[in-house]
Parts: C-alpha cells; sequence; structure tokens
C-alpha cells in the first residue's frame, strides 16, 4: 500500500480536530443538562430530552440541509454574521463543528445522563450535611463517581463524530483543511473510482475506530474496579 | 434549645410536627413505628428535604421559616444515615478528609492531626487505607460516625444507625455512641424502633405517631406511664441509673448511687463504665416485710407510689426507690389484693434478674 499524501494526513488532522474540539465542547454543555435531565421533575424533561434525541433519528441530510439554511448567507444566524460585517457559517469549519456538537450531542448526552441517574442521591444529602455545596458535590461527589458514564461520552462522541458523514456533505461541502474530513475524502475518491485511495483512508478508519473501542473497554473495566464490591 | 413546627408532603405521607421544643443537650430519642415519620422529621430538620415547609430554630438561629429554609451545607448538622452513605470513590481516609476539609477555619488548619484522632476515637484506624466497599456494616457505621464529628457540627443526627448490624455491632455503638455524647456534649437526635436502644441512650424521648411528635417527656418519665410505648415488646421495663463499683469479697459488684445498692453477678467481659441497668417489671416481685431464707440478692426497699392495671389479670406496681428512682413491679391482681398492697405502702421489691446496659 502506498503511503498516505500530504492531502489525507491534512484530512486525518481535520478529522481529529473536528472531533476533539466537539467532544470538548459537548462535555461542557452536556454536563448541567444530562444532570438536569437525570435529577428534573419538570413538564420540560421528556420534550428536551426527546429534541436532544433527534439526531438519533434523523437522517443527516436533514440536520445538514436545515443547518445549511439557518447558517448561511440568508439564513438567520449566518445572515446575522454577514450584516455585521463578518462570514456566513455554510462551507465553513465552524459551521461543520455546530453541525457535528448538535449531531453527536445525544452520544454524549445519554451517557452522562445514565451515569447520573445511578448515583444514590443520599450520597449527595450526605455531601450536603458536610457543607458541600452544589458544585463541590458536583465536582467531588457526582463527577468522580460517574468517571465511567464520562469515559463512554468522551470515545461514543469522538468515535461517532469522527464517523459522521451526512450532516458535513450537506453543511460543508469538500474544502481542503476546512471541510474535508476523512469520510468525505473517502467519497470523493470513489467518486473518482480512485479505490485505491479510498483503501487506504478506509483502512485508517477502522483501524482508528477497532482500537478506539478496544481501548475503550479495556480502559473501562480498570476504571471501574475500585467501585465493585470485592 | 431546637424548636419549631414543621410540615412535609412525601407522596401519601405527610409530616405535621406540631409545635415542638427540644433542648439542645444530650441524646435525644426519636421513637415510634416504622412509616410514623421519624426519618421525615430528621430530614426536615437537616433541611435535606425542599419541600419543607413551617418553622425551625436552633438556638435562636433561623433555619426554617415558611417556604424559606437555610441550606443544609451552613447549619452545621452532623447526619449519620442508616446505610452509612460512605462515599464509595474514596477510603476510609478519603471519607474522613471530606469532611475535615470542610470544617470551619479554625479547625481545619489541623486537619490531618484530627482525622488521625477522630479515627483513633471512633475506632477505625487500622482501616484508614482500606477502600469502604471492603468494609463490615458495623465498620461502615463507625466511618460515618467519625465523618459527622470532623465536620464539627452543633447538633448530630442518626437516622437508625444500627438496624442493619448484628447483636455485638449493636452493642459496640451504642457503647461508642454513648461515650461520644458524654465526651463531646455534642446533642444528638437518634432514631429507632427498639425499646431497648432508647433506653440505653435516651435522655428523652421524642414518641411520634402518624406523622406527629406526641409527647417529648425524659426517659424515666416516659417509662413511669404504665402504657407507655416503650412497652410493647417486653411489657414494662424500668431503668436504674448508677455506677459500678468493684467486686466485693463474694465476687460480687456493687452497682447504685449513694442510697440504693444492688448487688449483681456479671460476666467477665461486661463494660465497666455501664451506667444504666434494666430491669423487665415481670422480673420483679413484692414482699410486704423483708424475706428470710431467700436465694433472691437483691431486696431493695421500697413505696408504692402508683397501681395500674395490666389487662384484667396483672398489675403494674409503681415503686419509688430509697434513692427517689422508679422501679416498676408486674404482680398478679390476685396477689395484690392477698397483699392488700396500698399507695404509699413500705415494700421490699425483690428484683430476680437485670440486664447492665453497655
Amino acid at each position: 500500500m502506498t503511503p498516505l499524501t500530504p492531502g489525507e494526513w491534512q484530512a486525518i488532522w481535520l478529522t481529529a480536530k473536528l472531533a476533539g474540539l466537539t467532544t470538548v465542547i459537548l462535555l461542557i454543555l452536556c454536563a448541567p443538562l444530562a444532570w438536569w435531565l437525570a435529577r428534573s421533575t419538570s413538564r420540560l424533561a421528556n420534550p428536551v430530552a426527546a429534541l436532544v434525541s433527534l439526531p438519533l433519528v434523523l437522517p443527516p441530510t436533514v440536520i445538514g440541509f436545515y443547518l445549511l439554511i439557518v447558517l448561511g448567507p440568508q439564513g438567520a444566524v449566518g445572515g446575522t454574521l454577514e450584516a455585521l460585517g463578518l462570514h456566513h457559517l455554510a462551507f465553513s469549519f465552524w459551521g461543520i463543528l455546530i453541525g457535528s456538537v448538535i449531531y453527536s450531542m445525544p452520544f454524549t448526552v445519554q451517557p452522562l445522563r445514565e451515569a447520573f441517574a445511578a448515583i444514590d442521591t443520599r450520597l449527595l444529602d450526605a455531601a450536603a450535611t458536610l457543607r458541600a455545596g452544589t458544585l463541590d458535590q458536583f465536582f467531588n461527589v457526582v463527577l468522580p463517581l460517574s468517571r465511567s458514564g464520562i469515559l463512554t461520552a468522551v470515545v461514543i462522541t469522538f468515535a461517532h463524530t469522527v464517523g459522521e458523514f451526512g450532516v458535513i456533505a450537506m453543511l460543508g461541502g469538500s474544502l481542503p483543511d476546512e471541510t474535508r474530513v476523512v469520510s468525505i475524502a473517502i467519497y470523493d475518491y470513489t467518486q473518482a473510482l480512485d479505490y485505491g485511495a479510498a483503501h487506504r483512508l478506509s483502512a485508517v478508519l477502522l483501524g482508528f475506530s477497532f482500537l478506539t473501542l478496544l481501548a475503550f473497554y479495556s480502559i473501562n473495566r480498570r476504571v471501574m474496579s475500585p467501585l465493585r464490591p470485592r | 434549645m431546637l424548636e419549631g413546627d414543621l410540615t412535609l408532603r412525601q407522596g401519601q405521607f405527610e409530616l405535621r410536627s406540631g409545635l415542638f421544643a427540644l433542648p439542645a443537650q444530650g441524646i435525644s430519642v426519636l421513637f415510634g413505628k416504622s412509616g410514623c415519620g421519624k426519618s421525615t422529621l430528621l430530614r426536615a430538620i437537616a433541611g435535606l428535604d425542599k419541600a419543607t415547609r413551617g418553622t425551625l430554630r436552633f438556638q435562636g438561629e433561623r433555619w426554617q421559616d415558611g417556604g424559606w429554609h437555610l441550606p443544609t451545607p451552613q447549619r452545621d448538622i452532623g447526619f449519620v444515615f442508616q446505610d452509612a452513605a460512605l462515599f464509595p470513590h474514596l477510603t476510609v481516609r478519603g471519607n474522613l478528609a471530606f469532611a475535615a476539609q470542610r470544617a470551619p477555619a479554625p479547625q481545619r488548619v489541623d486537619a490531618l492531626e484530627n482525622i488521625a484522632a477522630c479515627a483513633d476515637r471512633v475506632g477505625v484506624t487500622d482501616l484508614l487505607d482500606q477502600p469502604v466497599t471492603t468494609l463490615s456494616g458495623g465498620q461502615r457505621q463507625r466511618v460515618a460516625m467519625g465523618r459527622a464529628l470532623l465536620m464539627q457540627p452543633r447538633l448530630l443526627c442518626l437516622d437508625e444507625p444500627l438496624s442493619a448490624l448484628d447483636w455485638q455491632a449493636k452493642a459496640e455503638l451504642l457503647a461508642l455512641i454513648d461515650r461520644l455524647a458524654r465526651e463531646t456534649g455534642l446533642p444528638m437526635l437518634f432514631i429507632t424502633h427498639a425499646p431497648q436502644e432508647v433506653e440505653r441512650l435516651a435522655d428523652r424521648v421524642v414518641f411520634m405517631v402518624d406523622g406527629r411528635i406526641a409527647r417529648i417527656e425524659p426517659l424515666h418519665q416516659a417509662l413511669a406511664r404504665p402504657d407507655s410505648p416503650l412497652f410493647a415488646e417486653e411489657g414494662p421495663v424500668s431503668v436504674l441509673h448508677g455506677q459500678l463499683s468493684a467486686a466485693d469479697a463474694d465476687g460480687l459488684r456493687h452497682f447504685g448511687t449513694a442510697q440504693l445498692t444492688l448487688r449483681l453477678s456479671l460476666p467477665d467481659d461486661a463494660n465497666l463504665s455501664a451506667s444504666r441497668l434494666r430491669v423487665l417489671a415481670r422480673d420483679v416481685s413484692l414482699a410486704t416485710a423483708q424475706p428470710q431464707g431467700m436465694s433472691i440478692l437483691n431486696q431493695l426497699p421500697a413505696t408504692i407510689v402508683a397501681m395500674h392495671a395490666r389487662g384484667r389479670e396483672r398489675v403494674t406496681v409503681v415503686c419509688q426507690l430509697a434513692d427517689g428512682q422508679t422501679l416498676l413491679a408486674e404482680i398478679t391482681r390476685y396477689s395484690c389484693s392477698a397483699l392488700a398492697l396500698q399507695n404509699g405502702q413500705r415494700v421490699f421489691a425483690l428484683v430476680k434478674s437485670v440486664a447492665l446496659m453497655g
């Protein structure tokens, strides 16, 4: 097999950057959201949960289409940016980053929500009697006890973003160093009947995905072990 | 003083404490059947349930006023939960440190020293570096007590901390709680549905029925009522307070006060600092004159102060001992009329058996 070309390395780096940023942003956004979903008795909880889960059932093209409208030059967001003298977000890295955040959100919220819901509320009561306020409880009781759920959220979110195609194709097109991630590059190669190059990149994604999941299952067992009764 | 009037609705259950005032000293035991609202009241006092309404003041400080409440972290309440509620991701030391690091500033400076001293006090020094998931039930509760003490509370709440323990761990922890209460002078609220734990620990008893506080009274008063809920299991019981002295020439130990002495034959492992003796009324007989030729060691002069029918055949006789303490005797109605017992009459109480508590 021939070595990867600079353009392909560029696509891999872009993919990693997109998935990494998406994961970080989603962890920060979804930790409070998942906490609220896990604990709230509000009537809004179910509609919000449904809304967040929409990307699980919608074709990526639908999400990509709406985002293209909203973030494009005539859209609510893109148009406002243009009016402010900035550039709209369609066919840009920031555009596909927003798309990835929305598209991968259920994969972050769900494991976090399950981990948070599994925490015995008496531990939080105990922490409160020991003078721990809400934030103190969250960082020193909830997060350490949710290690496994957080790890799951990180791995699944990252891997899912790496595997994203439809939203980016709709919203980002295929601009080198801007929106041409590995999955788009593979599509382009296939369209151009360059099967050798498509093979190379596909093998990279296949290998990456398998190794990620393998590492995940090995680490998860170790991370969880202190919490298991011996 | 802990005083107020709290209400809290939880599904079908409703707590309506009614106006109460508890001295902030010694051990107050919340007693009642399961489902009567003991835990709910304790949680409301600790501010752990946001739906709590009403008023609550501790030492004049406002803790609850209508819908307003002082958040739990600011109430300085140590809380020992039924299942200990230790943090499973921390070691024993980590659990203790969690409390020590959040203690008020002056004590926080010596956090490390405090942890060591506290671990020693509750008997978990050897366990400090173990994960809490490996501990036995009794050990978990010891850690929970240590953790609650390390946060430097002004009030310690214990929600049935012994209910899941075997009898030996239970006895050890009762002794520990009793000792801590005396050594620290920390006011405690202790929940139980076991009369023996009330008799062992209580300075006063808070009787709860159907979500309200039925009455608050000192232990000796609670035990002087012939229909006391504490008597539901084994019939009327008396608790005598006193000190143990060294064994006499016959190998018997003397228990009592200046005007009252009981001679006891104790097992070798008895707790010699115990200060309470439990006497079942059915183990006490009465005689109008001091009997001769009897194997019963303890024949205490007493005065009858009241008599209460107990069922159709039996009578509970309330006797006052030489030092003023109350001793109950349960005799048959037949004996009562055969001996022509009357209030004010001087008799001898023959005590067949006692149990040293501790």
